[in-house]
């Protein structure tokens, strides 16, 4: 843990103690089982947003705390812990960072407060297939007047049913990472269609089309063709933030585990006592030690305004790599109790593999890595 | 950062910057090979005239052992002062100037556990370089058990008698003291085991060396006949030794973990395999299985080194060793011995050279460092036993009944 001051032990513990109390696993198990098709509880969000934690990135003259990314971290890899279902991420990270990052005055006056309150939700619609590849943004915006029109697809969209305001990617010219232009579209504008996507996690995510969907000059955030100087800083933080989520997951899959270890008897002495499994819980431990200090590395960074590409890369597949074993390590742990649905090793590990998926797989961000060093 | 006395350090820094542009010998700016490596002693031969200068300079301001007291030569700087001077040395990347069991393991035991007189005769040699200390621990019945060893040290009124064998004795024939485990209680047996520091030419003593799978023979076989020991020579309560030899291995695993086993050193994985592999129109390594095991690699040492500033940080927030300290030592060796498996591997049958023409002298490096690193997951403890202290210590799982 990194050594931390007042304010963000204080965040961190009652993050700890508000989750475990109000969002834990049985809470993700009602809204999976209500049908709903709600990516997240209304009523906790809007508790999360009195708390603040919505606010944890905003600058305070837009209504936020300023704490930072490590202080939003600490909150995330508490939500983690419990499979907290919230729109921190797309919001309270991800949207925020990329307003914070690319927003005119008037955007961030308009946007932030509302986000810092926690008064609505917003979300990045990049990816447009199964794998996360934002260089590939197809979704088409073409000049019409003084404004613009989108026509195409965005998928697997974070909390993007319940959006207000959706930051929409949009190829505009060029390929690859140039001429790529971010939209700020209403969530309900005409030409807008939402569609359920249930995953396997229970929160789920949303296809969105976009025909002829028509927004004015004002609705660029950033540069026109140059989105990708607002875009790719804005990805790296909602890997980092992301990664701290994963973190709390993966630690408390290794808890649960752990536990189990020390009060499950077979041949007269707990299973813990077992050599074969001794040792598979310490890399565990090992692997989780470093992952730690890499995600707090890549917030830390982000803090720091340093470029904090390499080690946000870094912290999302060391993320990816510890929750992939420490969900597959759970349920083999625990035998046959770990197949039950009734059992929480399956939410773990259901979770661990969206989770895995988003903002780039372990594969994408070792290229990416390499990319970044020069080979 | 900003509270403990920021404009002291500056100046601190200052000072030292400018002392080490005075005092860095020129001629040591390049690479050092293994064989300059400086390790002191009385039977130490000087390739370089220069490496024992700068020895000689930097012991004089007590900068072999920075943060350790001033009344026994040593530095006397604060943490933050002595990471000032590291990271000035690592401007200039500077060769070490000296390197010695007596700095890693012996010293802080000493300064923790000896008497005033052990400390006025043993500590300021070692920062000066002028003893070399070997480590007497293993046996032939006790490595990962090192509690059963059983080399036997007798009460003969005005000395101690020592009787038996040690093995895997690092540079047993280079050294000059050695600091040795033995037995003097066989009805116990971790509270039978003592302390106790004895010269090397001592009659009695034997060091007969063996030869590793990469070809070089850096340690021995050490045999005890009838070894007299003056008695003020043992290091804490007789029977008391345990305690001591388990803090001496801690220091020994910090110190390997914080070097990485010298990881980074040497020639540059990626350069490597960009030359004997080549690069695709995109500059990526033309050969996408290596290059993504490669990339996984170099994340490994990436997280490796956050996690050792990190432990770093956290323990001089919070006072004492972090239990990180036994996952750095394993992590340490495993992110090494990846290294140089992988090194071989991007060089092909040119990272296989035994000697001879054909070969650089740096690619014949490669070969006998991927076999020396096969060490490193057994050195200062095994790997496995890393991973039960882990379990036991840390996890708080039981013994195996
Ligand atoms: C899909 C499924 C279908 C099944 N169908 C049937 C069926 O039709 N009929 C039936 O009778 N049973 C059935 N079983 C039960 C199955 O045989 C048991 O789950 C299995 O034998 C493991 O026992 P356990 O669940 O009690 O786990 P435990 O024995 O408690 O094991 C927990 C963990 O400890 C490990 N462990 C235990 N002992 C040791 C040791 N000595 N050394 C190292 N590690 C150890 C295990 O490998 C496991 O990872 C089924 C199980 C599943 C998952
Ligand atoms: C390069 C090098 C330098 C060394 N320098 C010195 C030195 O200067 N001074 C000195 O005193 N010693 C030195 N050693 C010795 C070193 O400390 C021992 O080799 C080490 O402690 C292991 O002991 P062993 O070789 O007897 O192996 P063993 O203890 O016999 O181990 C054999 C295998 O069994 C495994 N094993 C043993 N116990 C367990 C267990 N409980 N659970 C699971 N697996 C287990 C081990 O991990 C290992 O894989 C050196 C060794 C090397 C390789």
């Amino acid at each position: 843990m990194a050594v931390l001051n007042e304010e963000q032990t204080m965040l961190r513990d009652a993050a700890r103690e508000w989750t475990q109390e109000n969002a834990p696993t049985t809470a993700l198990r009602k809204l999976r089982d209500g049908k709903s098709k709600a990516t997240f509880d209304a009523p906790t969000w809007a508790e999360m947003g009195q708390m603040g934690w919505a606010g944890v990135v905003v600058p305070e003259e837009h209504g936020g705390s300023a704490f930072g990314y490590l202080s939003l971290g600490l909150v995330l890899e508490e939500t983690g812990r419990t499979l907290a279902a919230s729109p921190l991420i797309s919001t309270a990270l991800t949207a925020a960072s990329a307003l914070m990052l690319g927003g005119s005055e008037a955007q961030k006056a308009e946007w932030l407060p509302r986000i810092a309150g926690g008064e609505i939700v917003a979300t990045l619609a990049v990816d447009e297939g199964s794998h996360h590849a934002p260089e590939k943004t197809a979704l088409k915006a073409e000049k019409t007047g003084d404004g613009w029109v989108l026509n195409g697809s965005k998928t697997f969209v974070l909390d993007g049913e319940a959006a207000d305001l959706l930051i929409v990617a949009a190829r505009t010219s060029g390929k690859g990472t140039d001429g790529i232009t971010l939209f700020l579209v209403a969530g309900d504008a005409p030409g807008v269609t939402r569609t359920h996507l249930s995953l396997a996690d229970s929160r789920g995510a949303a296809k969105i089309t976009f025909e002829g969907v028509e927004v004015g000059a004002d609705a660029v955030l950033g540069e026109v063709d140059k989105g990708w100087a607002v875009l790719e800083p804005t990805l790296d933080r909602a890997r980092a933030g992301l990664a701290a989520e994963m973190l709390g997951t993966a630690t408390q899959a290794f808890e649960i585990t752990l536990e189990y270890l020390k009060t499950r008897t077979q041949f007269g002495q707990v299973i813990g006592t077992f050599q074969a499994l001794q040792h598979r819980a310490a890399k565990m431990f090992t692997d989780l030690e470093m992952t730690r200090s890499c995600v707090e590395a890549a917030l830390e960074a982000i803090d720091a305004g340093q470029d904090a590409r390499a080690t946000a890369s870094l912290a999302k597949a060391r993320a990816n790599e510890i929750l992939h074993l420490a969900s597959i390590e759970m349920v083999q742990m625990h035998g046959g109790i770990g197949m039950t649905d009734e059992h929480d090793a399956g939410l773990y590990m259901k979770r661990a593999r969206v989770a895995e998926a988003l903002f780039g797989g372990t594969t994408y961000h070792r290229d990416r890595y390499g990319r970044i060093l020069g080979f | 950062m900003a509270d403990f006395g920021g404009t002291d350090l500056e100046a601190f820094r200052a000072e030292t910057r400018a002392w080490l542009a005075e005092n860095y010998p020129a001629s040591l700016n390049a690479p050092m090979g293994e064989d300059d490596a400086p390790w002191g002693g009385r039977k130490f031969v000087w390739k370089n005239a220069d490496a024992k200068l700068w020895l000689d300079r930097m012991a004089a301001k007590g900068w072999t052992a920075p943060m350790w007291p001033k009344e026994y030569g040593g530095g006397g700087l604060s943490k933050e002062e002595n990471k000032v001077l590291e990271q000035e040395l690592r401007k200039i990347r500077a060769r070490p100037a000296l390197m010695s069991f007596g700095l890693w393991m012996l010293g802080p035991v000493l300064l923790e556990y000896a008497t005033e007189e052990q400390k006025q005769k043993f500590i300021p040699s070692i920062i000066k370089g002028e003893t070399r200390w070997c480590q007497g621990y293993s046996e032939p019945g006790a490595g990962s058990d090192l509690a059963a060893l059983q080399t036997k040290c007798e009460d003969k009124g005005d000395h101690f008698l020592i009787n038996g064998q040690k093995v895997w004795t690092s540079y047993a024939d280079q050294a000059d003291w050695i600091f040795c485990l033995v037995r003097t209680d066989t009805s116990k047996k971790h509270e039978g085991i003592s302390f106790v520091l004895f010269d090397m030419t001592t009659p009695g003593v034997e060091a007969r060396p063996i030869k590793l799978i990469s070809g070089s023979s850096p340690f021995c076989e050490t045999f005890f006949d009838n070894v007299k020991v003056p008695k003020d020579q043992m290091v804490g309560k007789l029977n008391g030794g345990w305690e001591i030899a388990k803090r001496l291995l801690q220091y020994e695993r910090q110190n390997i973990s914080a070097s990485g086993f010298g990881a980074g050193g040497g020639l540059d994985l990626v350069e490597v395999a960009k030359k004997e592999i080549g690069v695709d129109d995109q500059g990526r390594i033309d050969d996408g299985d290596l290059r993504a095991r490669i990339a996984a690699h170099r994340m490994d040492a990436h997280a490796f080194m956050l996690t050792v500033r990190r432990a770093e940080a956290e323990s001089k927030a919070s006072k004492g060793p972090s239990a990180a300290v036994s996952i750095i030592k394993y992590a340490a060796a495993k992110m090494n011995q990846e290294r140089y498996e992988l090194m071989v591997e991007a060089m092909g049958l040119q990272g296989l050279g035994w000697e001879g023409e054909g070969f650089a002298k740096d690619e014949l490096a490669v070969t006998r460092g991927w076999l020396r690193s096969k060490g490193n997951s057994i050195e200062g403890g095994t790997s496995e036993v890393n991973l039960n202290v882990v379990a036991k210590r840390v996890l708080g799982l039981l013994d195996h009944q």
